[in-house]
């Protein structure tokens, strides 16, 4: 199935990336590969196969309730580019 | 607000409740309120690279609570999944949430309109979801200032069938929900803080017509007044504009409570493809029958069972009963009272009358009150024994409240003790009959309302210390001559 | 020193033959000499390494050091290290100095290991040659025109060169086996939940899991002792006993059952693979197996399925890197999305960004149950082939990779080709099953002798009977010990 310029500038957008007009060419060539080959899962015979999410037949494990966590603002805040009064910068949130 | 005749109303809300856990959902950070930003926030609230969610007990012990008291399928194997979108308040690029397989499924309970008549509402389902941070807009030249504290605290979100009719059934549904999550311990369902809040899907149809039409999502309505008034405030404008013969756009819209109006918020719109999948760092969980009985076996009176036992068990009308029970606080407060006092109907009638008129009067929650439920009983005990009268006592109620002291200090220190001593009281009754001999007259000719004048006398000859049916009987045979 | 195995190491360190200061100084000379042409490694840490050398001596000195005590070793720069750079071969986290140790990490610091540094690797794990690393590709040193696989190239080419004895690396569709197979390493890739995730970061989570590259088995035997065991910080840990990988290794093949996939000899396989591999399972023959076609009528399937499974799970698990609490911001973004498409446009490569690209697709509104869907029931085709092929035979064996290293540059620009790399690798991750690639023999490349891997399947948990299979056959074969002679 072939992606269009079209569907390519809107999954990145989707995923928040920036695609210059020379790449979307060259993404939806490559994409559109990719989903060929994957297209032949559609050949595969999967009625009632039950969809497999994970390798591990396993239950979710519980966590007590405890508090396990203090405060590492400094530390944590040394890796990020704005910071100011504890908040983490970023431009403008127009709601 | 005009009426539209031949319009229907239809509303379903969905209620993020915050559960009152001491630690997040997926991690160890404390989630008390009102901590200096981003101190609440570790390395797995700030999605730092690498990290893993693990999922807290006690939401899970909650989330079933909630299920069992509306009567809900417990899923026993329920799944999270991520729903991606990009926001700064959301660190990870997604939130782990509930999709396909909540964990309580299809419930129910009955709301109680104003005028008594009863609806049973559908809950479609519950399901566990992290929340998200804080965008502070404020201070920061032009920038957005981002708060993570908030992110990750667990949330259970319940999900209305669209069974409400109008805004009054919309705010009764939303207060039976908020009694019962306090009920249940699970919440502390405090508004102001967001702990509580509402998402109301609200559209409308003819009347007659089965379909519903298209709807609107109302996002963050977080206290009942404004509920009541984003509802009706949105169902005119949809009704306006199908009348001016347009269509209803299916969108999300925010309610501004300054100009008391609902607005688009397209931008949110926009890029609304949420890619939900199974979250690949959870596995299924799963609740087996033993565990749902160990919930059961915990849950506690609710509010249904309380009314009913206060009926039967304290013979309270059910209009009492109800007023008593929405709050669990107050049927504790009431029930602690009327186990010292031994008299539940004086009880009712204090708790409901100059109690919580006191209350609203000062703007106070229950457990911020200025009267304990020990002064409370004490006083009544008071009124039971004697030493005061019922009018006394709410002169005592007063000075308690403006924290003169208790009951027994105050009728001390104002020297408010009933007189019961007959030769006192005979003696004023004898003076007062002596001074006023032409209503003495009146009274022996017939005219029985004189009676009163008689009674006002002693009264403000004893400052009102007198016991009352002494007075009456005392007199009665006076007054025979 | 260099040419020792870890077991020899860790005697000599006990019989105090050398110090681990000593030894660690040696690697990390050999580091300076050759990294510079190799690339294997994006930071190296000689004061970190010294430290923790001097107090593994400390440690042997006082008698109460554990069998690794003073071994060191490298980690694929994936695994968050406190304190040091990571940056899991993107530019997106090149100034990224992680606030805590991956549970690997710290397994490995409380087993006594040192840690010489942090090696290249694919951007976020996502390749197969390990050139798409925003630090540029390592050369492989059995012929530096050639790559050495990926994504966990620069691990392999530091233990294949000797500038470590061994390192971690991880793998989430052949990331520790294909390289392992192109630079003639012993790599194994544990059962899915037996190692610890917690401060790996995530490519595609519920296939990613940390493993080990090292000469011998043996030597993976000891690495894997130390790097096991249950996590409470992951919910996809597995708790169980601790296996013993050490006693077994010598125990006898005899009568054991070797399942021969007939599909994993398709027109996919170079012939040059072919032969070496199958006079290795000749061998075994010889060891006392007994070798048994089997069909696993599925595995057709595994590489389409994966690519639906694998970008999924990144696009969703990359979301993260938006430039706001850690890693690459753009300069001066003019607002909010700007700020997340540039940062991520420019921080991000392209393998990087098609995969996520593709992931979003495959989930996105009306393709979910056509792509998505349809890879999770393919999934449990694929693990259904698997578990019928345990009930008959003890161990899968075949091919690790279709062909031998190929050429820096060769495939960048087709990856559907590069894909198919890991054609007979995929299927391991998306069963979850324990896997391993050891040395079999070599062909002839363009420029030399190439090494060749045979792969090793095993069923759940039986990573111990893997390293006795292999351990064996390394007791009679000595590809293993061969090494690059430009790097001797
Ligand atoms: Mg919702
Ligand atoms: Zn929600």
């Amino acid at each position: 199935m072939a992606l269009t310029s079209d569907d390519v500038l809107h999954i990145a957008n989707l995923a928040r990336l920036e695609i210059t007009e020379a790449e979307v060419d060259v993404y939806s060539k490559k994409l559109t590969n990719i989903l060929d080959m994957v297209d032949q899962l559609t050949a595969a015979d999967t009625k009632g196969v039950v969809p497999m999410a994970h390798p591990l037949d396993m239950a979710q494990r519980l966590r007590e309730d405890v508090v396990t966590e203090t405060d590492q603002r400094k530390l944590y805040q040394q890796n990020a580019s704005q910071t100011e009064a504890g908040l983490y910068l970023v431009p403008k949130v127009i709601e | 607000m005009t009426t539209h005749a031949g319009w229907e109303t239809v509303i379903g809300l969905e209620i993020h409740t915050q559960l009152a856990t001491k630690t997040k959902i997926f991690s160890g950070s404390s989630t008390a309120f009102g901590s200096a930003p981003n101190t609440q926030a570790n390395l797995v609230d700030l999605a730092y690279p690498g990290v893993l969610p693990v999922l807290n007990k006690d939401v899970v012990r909650m989330a079933v609570k909630f299920g069992l008291s509306i009567d809900a399928e417990i899923t026993k194997r329920s799944v999270f999944a991520r729903k991606n979108y990009f926001y700064p308040d959301l660190p990870k690029g997604y939130q782990i949430s509930q999709f396909e397989l909540p964990i309580v499924g299809l419930g129910s309970l009955e709301i109680t309109m104003e005028d008594g008549t009863k609806k049973t509402i559908g809950v479609t389902r519950a399901h566990l979801e992290e929340d998200a941070g804080k965008s502070l807009h404020e201070d920061f030249d032009g920038l957005t200032g981002v708060d993570l504290n908030r992110a990750g605290t667990p949330l259970l979100e319940i999900v209305s069938e669209p069974d409400m009719r109008s805004a009054k059934e919309a705010i009764a549904y939303m207060k039976k929900i908020h009694s019962l999550v306090r009920y249940l311990e699970i919440s502390d369902g405090n508004m102001a803080e967001g702990s509580f809040r509402c998402d109301a899907n609200v559209s409308v149809r003819p009347i007659g017509q089965e379909e519903y039409g298209t709807r609107a999502e109302i996002k963050n309505l977080n206290s009942f007044r404004f509920i009541e008034k984003a509802i009706n405030h949105e169902v005119e404008r949809q009704i306006d504009i199908i009348e001016a013969g347009g269509t209803i756009v299916q969108e999300t819209r925010l309610y501004d409570s300054d100009k008391d109006e609902t607005r688009s918020m397209r931008s949110k719109e926009e890029a609304n493809d949420y890619r939900y999948f199974p979250c690949p760092d959870l596995l299924p969980l799963v609740i087996d029958q033993e565990y749902i009985e160990i919930v059961r076996k915990d849950l506690p009176e609710l509010p249904e069972q309380k009314k009913a036992r206060f009926q039967s068990e304290y013979g309270l009308s059910e209009y009492d009963a109800d007023i008593l029970t929405v709050s669990r606080d107050v049927s504790l407060f009431f029930e602690d009272v009327t186990k010292q006092v031994g008299d539940a109907k004086l009880s009712a009638n204090w708790v409901m009358g100059d109690f919580s008129a006191s209350l609203n009067k000062d703007n106070l929650e229950l457990s911020e009150s200025k009267v304990s439920s020990d002064d409370l009983a004490l006083l009544l005990t008071r009124i039971k024994d004697d030493t005061i009268s019922g009018k006394i006592a709410k002169e005592v109620f007063e000075a308690m409240w403006a924290g003169e002291g208790n009951a027994d200090s105050i009728i001390d220190a104002k020297g408010l003790k009933q007189i019961t001593d007959t030769g006192a009281i005979e003696a004023i009754i004898d003076e007062i009959i002596a001074n006023n001999v032409g209503q003495v007259e009146q009274y022996r000719s017939g005219k029985e309302k004189v009676f009163g004048f008689f009674v006002g006398q002693v009264m403000k000859a004893t400052q009102g210390k007198a016991n009352p049916a002494a007075v009456n009987e005392m007199l009665k045979t006076k007054l025979k001559g | 020193m260099h040419t020792k195995t870890i077991a020899e190491l860790s005697r000599g360190l006990k019989a105090k033959e050398f110090s681990s200061v000593e030894l660690t100084q040696h690697f990390l000379d050999r580091i300076e000499k050759h990294n510079s042409e190799l690339n294997a490694f994006i930071t190296v840490t000689p004061e970190h390494a010294l430290k923790q050398a001097q107090e593994s001596d400390a440690q042997i000195a006082a008698g109460n050091a554990s069998p690794l005590a003073g071994v060191p070793i490298a980690h694929k720069d994936i695994f968050c290290t406190q304190g040091i750079k990571t940056t899991c071969g993107s530019k997106m986290l090149e100034n990224f100095i992680s606030p805590y140790d991956a549970t690997v990490v710290t397994n490995m610091r409380e087993s006594g290991v040192v840690m010489l540094g942090k090696t290249n690797m694919d951007e976020f794990a996502m390749g197969s040659s390990n050139e798409t690393s925003y630090f540029g590709p390592v050369k492989n040193p059995w012929d530096t025109t050639k790559v050495p696989g990926g994504s966990s190239g620069g691990s392999a080419c530091a233990v294949a060169a000797r500038l470590a004895p061994g390192a971690t690396a991880t793998d989430t569709g052949g990331s520790i086996r294909q390289p392992a197979a192109l630079t003639n390493l012993t790599g194994i890739k544990p059962t899915y939940g037996n190692v610890s995730r917690y401060g790996m970061i995530a490519f595609a989570s519920s296939l990613d899991q940390a493993g080990t590259l090292t000469a011998t088995a043996e030597d993976s035997a000891l690495l894997l002792t130390a790097m096991t065991g249950f996590d409470e910080k992951d919910s996809t840990s597995i708790q169980r006993p601790a296996d013993d990988y050490i006693t077994g290794l010598n125990d006898g093949l005899e009568g054991m059952k070797i399942g021969v996939p007939v599909e994993f000899f398709d027109e996919n396989l170079s012939d040059a693979i072919a032969a070496p591999v199958k006079a290795a399972i000749a061998e075994y023959e010889k060891l006392g197996a007994k070798i048994v076609d089997i069909k696993m009528p599925h595995l057709h399937l595994s590489v389409p399925t994966y690519y639906v499974v694998a970008p999924a799970e990144c696009s969703s698990n990359l979301s993260r890197f938006d430039g706001v609490r850690y890693g690459y911001r753009c300069e001066n973004p003019k607002d909010l999305t700007d700020l997340y498409k540039r940062s991520r446009g420019e921080g991000f490569g392209d393998e990087v960004k098609r995969r996520i690209m593709t992931g979003a697709y495959v989930l996105s509104a009306g393709y979910y149950d056509a792509y998505y869907l349809q890879a999770q029931k393919a999934r449990q085709l694929i693990k259904s082939d698997f578990d019928n092929a345990f009930k008959d035979v003890d161990v899968i064996m075949g091919p690790t990779a279709p062909n031998l290293a190929f050429g820096l540059g060769e495939l960048m620009d087709d990856p559907i080709t590069m894909y198919l790399n890991d054609i007979y690798t995929i299927g391991v991750n998306l069963a979850g099953l324990p896997g391993m690639s050891i040395p079999c023999g070599f062909a002839a490349g363009n420029n030399g002798e190439l090494p060749v891997g045979l792969q090793l399947i095993g069923n759940y948990f039986a990573e111990g009977r893997l390293l006795n299979v292999a351990h064996r056959y390394q007791q009679v074969t000595d590809w293993h010990s061969r090494r690059p002679t430009a790097f001797a």
